[in-house]
This record gives C-alpha cells, sequence and structure tokens, in this order.
C-alpha cells in the first residue's frame, strides 16, 4: 500500500471539513499545529484504485482556511509554512464554485508553489442553483491542473476527488501555471531561455524559478546569489525588470504581480463560467434584512443568546448533578476499598474529587460548543461580529469578543475555549485575560453568602446585579488598557467575508463538539489531576497526629452529640490552620492585612484558586460551623456578621470578582493562550487588579462609615 | 468619494486603495480592487460597520477602513 500526502488548502467558507466528513470512512484526528492554537486536522483514508488494482492511504491534512498566501494572521502563517516547507505529495485546493474569482485569486498563488495539485470545485450543486455554469475542462486548460466538480453536502465527486489524487501524484512534470500579461511572459522566456541554455541545475521548474526572481523572492534570491551563474543572471534581471517597470507604469512589484493576479483569476473566470440565469441570492438576502436589521438585529441575537445560555447552563445541570453524584460514588467507595488512610483520601478526596470537578463541566461544554458550531457553520457568527463590533472595538475588542465574554457569566472553562472563535491571535489573548472579570457561576454562592450575611435578603438581587455589572465594566476598561498598554500595535483591519447562510451539516457540528470535547478531557483532564493531589496534599499534611488525639479522647468524652459535633469542627478548623495551606494562609497575612482580611479570609481566597465553590465550605470549616455550609446557612452567616467588619466584607467580596478563576479554568486558560508563561502573567495582572480594588474598596468603605 | 461616505443601496466603482500593505492586501484577497464594483447592502447602528457586495461577496468592513477605499458613484 502506498501512502499519499495531501495537503487540503482554500479560502474559508469553501466547505474544506465538509468535504473531508464527506470522505467515507476516514478516521479522524483532531489537534493543534505546533507551538499555535491553530486546530489540525488530520486523517487517513484508504483508497482502492480498482483499474490499477492497487491500494493506496491517503493522508490528508485540512489547513486553515486562508484568503492569500501573505502571512498576515496566525492561520495564514502557519498555512503558508505548511505550504512551503511541509512534506507532502499533492496540493488540493479546495475552491467555492459559487465564488470562483476570488477564490481563483488564491488558486494563482498555489500555482506558483510549483507542487503538483488538484482544483476541487465544490459546492457545484449550489452553483446549479444559481445558474452558474462552469466548464471545468476549459478551467483545466486554463490552469493546467486537473479540475473536479463536487459537492461535499450532496456527495458528488467524491471518488473522481479520491481518483485524481491518485492519479496527480503519479506525474512526473509540474504543469500548472498561471499565464501573465504578454509583457511579463516575454521576460520570462528570457529568463527561462537563458537557464536552459546555460543547463542550470534546478530543484524547482524553470518557469517557476524565473517567476520568483522577477517577484524579487527573497529565498530564491539568497540561493542563486552564491552561485556562478548570478554574475551574468543579475545584469539579464536587471534589464527585464526595467522592462517591466516601463511597461506596467508602476514600480511596486508587489501591485504588478497582484493586478497581474487578479486579473488571471478574472480572466480565467471569464471563460469558463457560463450564467444561464441571474438568480441573486435572494435567500440570504431576506434573511439578512431581518437579521442584521438596523433595530431588530441586536434584541435577536441577544434572543439567541439567551437561548443558547438557558440550554448550556439549564439542561447542562441534569447530567452535571448525575456526573457530580457518580464521583461521589466513587469517591466513596474507593475510602471503602482504600480505607480512611492517607491513600482513601488522596484517591477520594484528592483524585477522583479533582478529576470530578473538571467533568462536570462536560455537558455545559459540549452543549455551549454545539451551538457555536451551529452559529459559525450557518453563518451567522460573521453577522455577529459585523452588528457588534462597532460597541467592542471602543474597548480594543472584536465583535466577536462578546460570545467567550458571555459565556464567562456562566464558567470560565467553556468561555476560554470559546475565545478559539477569535482568529486573531492578539484579539483572542486580549479577551482570554477579561473573561475571568465575567462573575462565572461557581463565584455566585460567595456572593449570595456575603450579602445575605451584610446587607440582608430584601435587597439581594440588586446587589448581585451591581456586582455583576461592576465585573462586566472593569473588564471592558481591563480590555481598554491592556490594548493601550500591553497587547498594542495596529488593529488587525476588520473586513470579513459574510458568507451566505447555509443548513448547517450535523455531521461537521458532531466532528466539531466531538473534538472539543475530546481534547478538553484529554489535557485538562491530565492536568487537574495532578494539581488536585497538591490541593489535597497542601490541606492535609502535614498530620497533627497529637492533635488528634487530644480531641478524639474529647469526642470519646463528651456527653451529647452537639457538643461531639462542635468538637470534630474544632478539630477541622486547627487541623486546617496548621497544614500547609494554613500555614500559607498564616504567611500571607502580609499581603492580606491591609486589605482588612485575616487569616481565615485568606486561606479561604487560596482554597479559592481551586475552586470558587471551595471558598464557602472552607469558610465553614474555619469558622467552625463544619463542612456541611452552603450559603443559605443561616448560622454561617451569623458567624460572619459577628466576625468580620463590613469594610473586610466587601474587600473580599471584590478581591473575589477579579482574582484568578479556579485550577481547571487556569488550566484551560494557559493552554488556550498558548503557554505557561501566559498563566503567569493572568496572575500577576488579576492578583494585582484585585489587590489594589480590594484595597480602594476596604478604605472607602471605611471612611464612609467613619470606623 | 470615500466608500465610508455612501449610503444603503448605493453603488460605485473603486477608484483606488490607500491603505498599507497588511489592509491592502487582505482587501484585494477578497477581490475589492481598483475598477471593481461594489454595492452597499447595509450598515449597522451608527455605521460604525458596513456590508458591500461585490462580485456576489457580501464583505463587512469598519468605518476606518471604509474610509481608505476612493470610488466614484455609478
Amino acid at each position: 500500500m502506498d501512502k499519499i500526502t495531501v495537503v487540503l488548502a482554500g479560502q474559508p467558507n469553501v466547505g474544506k471539513s465538509s468535504l473531508i466528513n464527506a470522505i467515507s470512512n476516514a478516521k479522524l484526528k483532531v489537534g493543534n499545529f505546533a507551538g499555535v492554537t491553530v486546530d489540525k486536522l488530520e486523517l487517513d483514508v484508504n483508497y482502492c484504485d480498482a483499474k490499477a488494482c492497487h491500494d493506496y492511504l491517503l493522508h490528508i491534512v485540512d489547513l486553515p482556511g486562508t484568503y492569500s498566501l501573505v502571512d498576515y494572521t496566525q492561520e495564514e502563517r502557519v498555512t503558508k509554512n505548511a505550504l512551503l516547507e511541509g512534506d507532502y505529495d499533492v496540493i488540493v485546493n479546495v475552491v467555492d464554485s459559487t465564488h470562483l474569482q476570488r477564490n481563483l485569486l488564491l488558486t494563482s498563488e498555489l500555482l506558483e508553489l510549483g507542487k503538483k495539485m488538484i482544483v476541487v470545485l465544490n459546492m457545484i450543486d449550489e452553483a446549479d442553483d444559481e445558474g452558474i455554469k462552469i466548464d471545468e475542462k476549459q478551467l483545466s486548460v486554463i490552469l493546467g491542473v486537473p479540475c473536479i466538480k463536487t459537492s461535499a453536502s450532496k456527495n458528488i465527486g467524491i471518488e473522481e476527488f479520491e481518483q485524481a489524487i491518485v492519479e496527480a501524484s503519479h506525474k512526473q512534470e509540474i504543469s500548472g501555471k498561471v499565464i501573465y500579461s504578454d509583457f511579463i511572459e516575454e521576460e520570462i522566456a528570457h529568463i527561462v531561455g537563458f537557464l536552459e541554455d546555460r543547463g542550470y541545475k534546478s530543484s524547482i521548474p524553470y518557469r517557476q524559478l524565473a517567476v520568483r526572481l522577477l517577484k524579487e523572492d527573497e529565498n530564491i534570491y539568497k540561493k542563486i546569489h552564491e552561485e556562478p551563474i548570478w554574475i551574468e543572471l543579475q545584469h539579464l534581471l536587471r534589464k527585464s525588470l526595467e522592462h517591466i517597470y516601463l511597461h506596467s507604469g508602476s514600480k511596486d512589484l508587489k501591485e504588478i504581480f497582484i493586478d497581474e493576479h487578479f486579473a488571471f483569476a478574472k480572466g480565467a473566470k471569464m471563460e469558463v463560467i457560463e450564467l444561464s440565469s441571474m438568480k441573486a441570492k435572494n435567500f440570504t438576502q431576506k434573511i439578512d434584512n431581518l437579521l442584521i436589521n438596523k433595530y431588530l438585529g441586536i434584541p435577536i441575537f441577544l434572543l439567541f443568546m439567551w437561548i443558547l445560555f438557558q440550554l448550556t447552563f439549564q439542561v447542562g445541570a441534569i447530567p452535571m448533578d448525575l456526573i457530580d453524584a457518580s464521583f461521589g460514588w466513587l469517591g466513596d467507595n474507593a475510602k471503602e476499598v482504600l480505607g480512611d488512610g492517607w491513600l482513601g483520601s488522596l484517591v477520594a478526596d484528592g483524585m477522583i474529587a479533582g478529576v470530578g470537578s473538571v467533568m462536570m463541566f462536560l455537558p455545559n461544554i459540549l452543549i455551549l460548543f454545539f451551538g457555536i458550531a451551529l452559529l459559525e457553520t450557518t453563518g451567522y457568527m460573521s453577522r455577529v461580529s459585523f452588528m457588534l463590533d462597532g460597541f467592542f472595538h471602543k474597548f480594543g475588542l472584536h465583535g466577536k469578543s462578546f460570545i467567550p465574554l458571555v459565556t464567562g457569566f456562566g464558567c470560565s472553562v467553556p468561555a476560554y475555549m470559546a475565545a478559539r472563535t477569535l482568529k486573531n491571535e492578539r484579539d483572542r489573548l486580549l479577551t482570554l485575560f477579561i473573561i475571568g472579570f465575567m462573575s462565572c457561576g461557581a463565584r455566585l454562592p460567595i456572593y449570595v453568602l456575603f450579602i445575605g450575611a451584610f446587607f440582608g435578603d430584601e435587597d439581594a438581587g440588586n446587589w448581585l446585579f451591581l456586582i455583576y455589572m461592576t465585573g462586566a465594566m472593569l473588564g471592558l476598561i481591563s480590555a481598554k488598557i491592556l490594548h493601550l498598554y500591553v497587547f498594542k500595535g495596529e488593529d488587525e483591519p476588520f473586513v470579513m467575508e459574510m458568507p451566505k447562510y447555509r443548513m448547517p451539516s450535523m455531521k461537521l457540528i458532531w466532528h466539531t463538539v466531538y473534538g472539543q470535547g475530546k481534547s478538553y478531557i484529554n489535557k485538562a483532564g491530565t492536568f487537574i489531576l495532578l494539581a488536585s493531589m497538591l490541593v489535597w496534599f497542601a490541606s492535609n499534611y502535614p498530620k497533627q497526629h497529637e492533635l488528634e488525639a487530644q480531641y478524639s479522647i474529647k469526642i470519646e468524652k463528651s456527653v451529647d452529640e452537639n457538643m461531639s459535633i462542635k468538637l470534630s469542627n474544632e478539630l477541622a478548623e486547627k487541623s486546617l490552620e496548621m497544614s500547609y495551606l494554613g500555614q500559607i494562609g498564616h504567611a500571607s497575612s502580609w499581603f492580606f492585612s491591609p486589605l482588612g482580611l485575616d487569616w481565615k479570609m485568606s486561606v479561604a481566597l487560596e482554597t479559592g484558586l481551586a475552586a470558587k465553590e471551595v471558598v464557602v465550605s472552607t469558610l465553614g470549616v474555619l469558622y467552625s460551623l463544619g463542612e456541611n455550609n452552603d450559603e443559605t446557612s443561616s448560622s454561617l452567616r451569623d458567624e460572619l456578621r459577628k466576625n468580620i467588619s463590613l469594610p473586610s466584607a466587601i474587600a473580599f467580596i471584590v478581591f473575589v470578582m477579579i482574582y484568578l478563576p479556579c485550577l481547571a479554568a487556569s488550566m484551560v486558560f494557559a493552554r488556550e493562550a498558548g503557554g505557561w508563561k501566559y498563566l503567569v502573567y493572568l496572575f500577576i495582572f488579576t492578583t494585582s487588579t484585585a489587590w489594589i480594588l480590594s484595597f480602594i474598596a476596604y478604605n472607602v468603605t471605611k471612611l464612609i462609615l467613619g470606623v | 468619494m470615500l466608500l465610508s461616505q455612501l449610503q444603503k443601496g448605493d453603488s460605485a466603482e473603486i477608484v483606488s486603495i490607500n491603505a498599507k500593505p497588511t489592509l491592502r492586501n487582505r482587501l484585494n484577497s477578497l477581490g475589492i480592487m481598483r475598477g471593481e464594483q461594489l454595492f452597499v447592502k447595509g450598515c449597522s447602528l451608527a455605521k460604525q460597520t458596513m456590508e458591500i457586495d461585490i462580485e456576489h461577496t457580501s464583505i463587512a468592513l469598519r468605518r476606518s477602513e471604509a474610509d481608505k477605499i476612493e470610488i466614484k458613484e455609478i
């Protein structure tokens, strides 16, 4: 069996992923390109050439969609590098048949790479519907490479497509070329003639070499500069370039060649397309009249978002409880098998509980990504950017930042992952850094507890709203500041295609959702396991044997049940105080005392780094009320009111609003941002912001209250 | 006249693109070239972004980008 490596290149929205999914019996592998968070999709297909009775293994790599090969965005850089340096046999250029001219522009750039290539005219069914007839044989002649009509959604031409890959890989010479204006063709012929004359040894065809020389391609110059032929060639080239400048009336080679490519694409389209009727894209226009209507557009969008978040967090909560319960059950059983000793505790309280807390988010992530994939594949996401960019751009963000930011109100973990819809690296990083300002659902219990304790239940709703809104505003302001001082530089131009509305392919959506879910479990799961073991260790060691012995005697002696509960709570409090975590809490009191926070609150905040839910239960332990406290527990409220001053409480709330999200989220953040150093930056950024604002809140409240 | 000055429903021909290479290239690769004809499909609130149709492709751009495209009405 022979292996043929194929790279799929094409502009965005041409249906490359659908084409991959249309290939039957494909084994899909989703990953990232080395060093960057750009999705890399690979698959292996067995193809049997019936005529030649030969089996092939087609290894297909899907490159990110790109409009041109100029490396401006991360996607474009990845694609360009893969095309220039990758080890592959055939380029498959996927083209949208309904936008042939624009697509052929990229095709013309690909042809200049001097590789074996085929062109796939995808979405041919849509072109038929729109009355566009394409003469693919004529196009083949013009481009010099085979052209195949396909429709991924209707399963047309897939077999021919695979056959063409095999045939193309067997070809000896590279036939594809861009035809230039006569005055450039003349110069190409001169140079090619000269190279032939000298019998120059070249790894790429003479024509390609000549074109690259005329385009002043640096890599080619560097190479040929070292060779003896350069002396004569230099003279020839100078004359050729002068001719070209003279004829085109411009001295900008880039512009000259862009014009040439454009003319080539336009010319090719004119020659092969026949419009039988002028059926405009009424469907898309009609929907757009409603969905991006000046006044209705945004309310409709908000409605969609509301539905999506209801589904994510309400429907997602159903399996969440089940997952929670089953991990709880697993933990209990583990304890039974392994005993109550350190091993049982490590496995149950450390590993299983830690991994369980991550797995709990899986339903949320799957539902949210299903929704986002739906919005993206239908073409609605571009409309969202169109409508919201005006507002978000003021803060240095992008229209698409909206979705990750709003998701952040639910849970930061899927929010960080949702930031993937932002294709520009700087936009994505900026969005990632401020997602934490959108208070997640796990912080809600803390707010409820403190509001209940200090402001009463009557106005709880208003206070909550105030907290959430303040967080969001702080986030936008931070975005502006970060944009001005950290992620500075020129904005990426906002020029974006608005794709036609399409019916989503369920198969494609499934693959996206499945891929995201799998990578979430794989990566977050492994890191989380390690980290939760660490947290478990810090809160359980060193063991206080003496203390335990003392208390167990006291508990045995105690007469009534209340007394023994009180004693065991006291034991838990003291153990935690003396554990490494408690020691850290004491050691870091210098940091928290200017905010009016005592060591107990410091420890609560520190355990909150593991998970925000833990803050409430830690406070419960530390204020000697046992672990089973929730935010509505009135005794914990009373206890807090007795022990904490109002300014300290407000400082605490402010700190919780801003500081680092939980461990699971931090891990995902590091992965999505593209490195651990970003997590360090985030830690420094959030902690310092939280500290400063808490400090201000503490002192201002003190001033107002006159304490 | 600049593209940003057009209203919904206006048609025009592109006269020149006065942008830095990054932006010019992006515009070119989407088919926005000197000599091409376009049609304004709509604008968002306060005209912060606009949508144009060129060669049957719908393209959204910011006002700041539309400022760099010189056109003549047809």
